[in-house]
């Protein structure tokens, strides 16, 4: 599943982060910024405005992702892919 | 390392405190904001250590990586690896880490170590850190990473003085940190197995942050907070000063009856002073407090750690019309001065959404612009509440602020049209830990704020005042003239001859006159009103109260139109110049230069001409 359609509030697991072009910048950066397999997140809130952005928490950091950019976060959700 | 280490640079992730150690270190003033993006310039500073040995400081803008996506995270890029123009490598770097956010910082701070230069690792925030009960093996964190580590409070008198002592005793023989060859994945599985051995974190957020982010990002009470929290700070501004001001103006009118009583009437002296000082400098010094409650109410919303969720709730509209999220906190902060606010544009990664922002920032009602607005609303717009609960003035007020917010939302969508380049444009921003303001640096920043209207009022508006007064006194009037003498006078002429282009959206050619030395600064205009109408009139009486003047001698459409032309007019050189440094491009101070002018020219004409069909 996607990032960007994880379910409000569920714990999710990182698989891996996909490059939406070839030397994607906005992928290589969720990578720096800790989406990497194995990586345990959270889909907080959605913004108000057609559910955009995204308030995601991985770790103790949280970061305002716009649905493009969650859509390359492929994760699990409670164990299933 | 032979030679001894002289320059230390502040390296780490944004918004972990970075310029708090720096002017803890210095005994600095630079600005510290509780968002990613604060600091988007290298600033140097000085400090004596211990051991008498002096130490260069570097501060620099925080970075996620050294794979830098933005402007500000290129200067730190190239200042770490010595390709910043006319600079070496740091001889020292001091990594700044968050205690509380230590799975983010950590992998940067292996990015940093693999520079091979010598660092040293402050793991600062270690009181909120020890509040959330998170529990570090320093010297074990520091066996891992192979360098020194020292707790920090940036924030604290002497929160740094681990740090400092540090430094001074690793400065003459700093040891390089060891070099490792790892992969991206790799230094996060680091990262995770040095965060398994050294810190036991009992909860990945805080409690306080959850609750309050519940509300203040629901999708509906949300937005209606942000509406009501921008509305009380224009009321705020507006209606809490009032008092204050009027003190003010009855002190200064009170010095100038007193000063100007020793000179003899009619003397060149007595006109400098009256008409000049007293009237001209007068008129703006009045606005002092307006400054000071707007600044107060930004100073309190930048500590929060709000305004990172303002720009979360904001992005999608503000996407749609083609700027982004990341561009509220420049566009507030250009609600204070557009200087700033374009220089943290360089926060912005994309390019095309920076140059929007940049050319659209001028549009956000700065407060140079709030004497203008008070001035002519005190005069012409009824002090009378409405539906009980709101002031007139108050509303008229809000409603040119927001003229200009919609406007810069309009100019905006319509670059977005013209753009060609149409590929995703990145959001990516970090919500910080809320935080409570702390009263002191409130209090020092107001005071700072303070001494910098002060300085521009005792600086260029000064210059620009007498200059003026000159101007409207020489050459004297003809024997036998009817006339003010102001009519003769080089700026009389002058604002005859603007009068022609001005006429058709009703400045008269005080206004004319007035306009020419506001191309400076916005705020003179106020003065050089001021000066204009002292000259002219007769009555030494109303030489302080510009207001009661200009409601006899103007009408409702004129002031209206005035209102409209400050909406928009780019009346600010430093304006100008900022956007051509910033970008590098005097094709786009003509653009942005062109446009305010003719949208202001449109604006007023429209609103002059429709207010006298109305009246
Ligand atoms: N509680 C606490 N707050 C701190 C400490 N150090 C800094 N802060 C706060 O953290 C926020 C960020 O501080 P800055 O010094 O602006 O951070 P920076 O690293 O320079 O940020 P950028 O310039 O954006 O990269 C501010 O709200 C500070 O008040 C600390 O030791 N303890
Ligand atoms: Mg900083």
């Amino acid at each position: 599943m996607r990032l960007s359609d994880a379910p409000k509030g569920a714990q999710a697991v990182v698989q891996s982060v996909t490059d939406a072009h070839p030397a994607d910048p906005i992928a290589q950066r969720l990578r720096d910024l800790g989406f990497v397999a194995g990586e345990p997140v959270r889909l907080v809130a959605r913004g108000p405005l057609g559910g955009d952005p995204l308030l995601i928490q991985i770790g103790s950091t949280r970061f305002a992702l716009r649905k493009t950019e969650a859509a390359r976060v492929e994760i699990s959700v409670g164990g299933a892919a | 390392m032979s030679a001894v280490a002289t320059r230390i640079a502040l390296v780490g992730n944004p918004n972990c405190g970075k310029t708090a150690l720096f002017n803890q270190l210095t005994g600095g003033r630079q600005k510290v904001a509780n968002y990613a993006g604060v600091t988007v310039e290298r600033k140097e500073g000085r400090f004596v250590a211990p051991s008498g040995r002096t130490l260069h400081v570097l501060d620099l803008p925080g970075a996620y990586s050294f794979d830098a996506t933005s402007p500000d995270e290129a200067i730190t890029r190239d200042v770490c690896h010595g390709r910043y123009p006319g600079e070496a490598a740091p001889d020292l770097i001091v990594c700044v880490a968050d205690a509380t956010n230590l799975r983010l910082h950590l992998r940067f701070v292996l990015e940093v170590r693999r520079l091979g230069r010598p660092v040293v690792l402050a793991l600062n925030m270690m009181d909120a850190a020890r509040r959330r009960g998170i529990v570090i093996d320093v010297a074990r964190l520091s066996q891992r990473l192979g360098v020194p580590v020292v707790e920090t409070v940036a924030v604290k008198r002497g929160g740094a003085k681990a740090l400092i002592e540090r430094i001074d005793a690793s400065v003459p023989n700093v040891v390089p940190a060891p070099i490792d060859q790892a992969g991206v994945d790799e230094l996060h599985a680091e990262v995770r197995a040095i965060l398994a051995d050294t810190v036991t974190l009992p909860r990945d957020t805080v409690a306080i942050d959850d609750a309050i982010d519940r509300w203040a990002l629901h999708p509906v009470f949300g937005l209606a907070i942000l509406a009501a929290l921008m509305f009380f700070i224009f009321q705020a501004v507006f209606s809490w000063a009032q008092p204050v001001m009027d003190g003010i103006e009855a002190g200064i009118a009170a010095l100038g009856t007193f000063v100007t009583g020793f000179l003899p009437e009619g003397s060149a002296l007595h006109s400098l002073l009256n008409d000049g000082l007293f009237a001209g400098l007068g008129a703006v010094l009045v606005f002092l407090p307006q400054i000071l409650i707007l600044f107060l109410f930004i100073l309190v919303l930048e500590e929060s750690g709000y305004l990172p969720r303002a720009a979360f709730l904001l992005d999608r509209m503000m996407f749609r019309v083609g700027l982004t999220g990341r561009a509220f906190i420049p566009l507030l902060s250009s609600f204070a001065c557009a200087i700033p606010g374009i220089m943290a544009t360089r926060s912005i990664q994309d390019p095309r959404d920076r140059l929007t922002t940049i050319l659209v920032a001028p549009l956000m009602t700065c407060s140079a612009r709030l004497p203008v607005y008070t001035l002519l609303i005190a005069a012409f717009i009824p002090n009378r509440s409405v539906w009980g609960l709101f002031n007139l003035q108050g509303i008229v007020l809000f409603t040119l602020y927001f003229a200009g917010i919609f406007s810069a939302l309009g100019v905006a969508f319509v670059m977005k049209r013209l753009r060609k380049d149409k590929s995703e444009h990145a959001l990516i921003m970090e919500l910080p830990s809320y935080r409570l303001p702390n009263v002191r640096d409130i209090a020092l920043g107001l005071w700072e704020r303070a001494l910098i209207f002060l300085k521009r009022v005792g600086g260029i508006i000064l210059a620009l005042t007498v200059l003026l007064w000159f101007l409207s006194s020489f050459p004297g009037p003809p024997p036998g003239a009817t006339q003010p003498a102001i009519d003769y006078s080089i700026a009389g002429r002058l604002g005859r001859m603007l009068e022609y282009v001005f006429s058709p959206i009703g400045f008269n050619w005080q206004i004319c006159v007035a306009l020419v030395p506001g191309l400076a600064a916005r705020e003179v205009a106020v003065a050089a009103l001021g000066t204009v109408y002292a000259m002219s009139g007769s009555d030494d009486a109303l030489a302080s109260q510009l207001g009661p003047v200009i409601a006899q001698q103007w009408t409702l459409a004129t002031a209206l139109s005035l209102l409209a032309w400050y909406v928009f007019a780019p009346q600010c050189m430093s304006t100008l110049a900022v956007i051509r440094r910033e970008t590098n491009s005097w094709r786009n101070v003509a653009v942005a230069a062109g446009y305010l002018f003719g949208l202001a020219y449109l604006a007023s004409l429209a609103t002059y001409q429709i207010a006298r069909a109305l009246s």
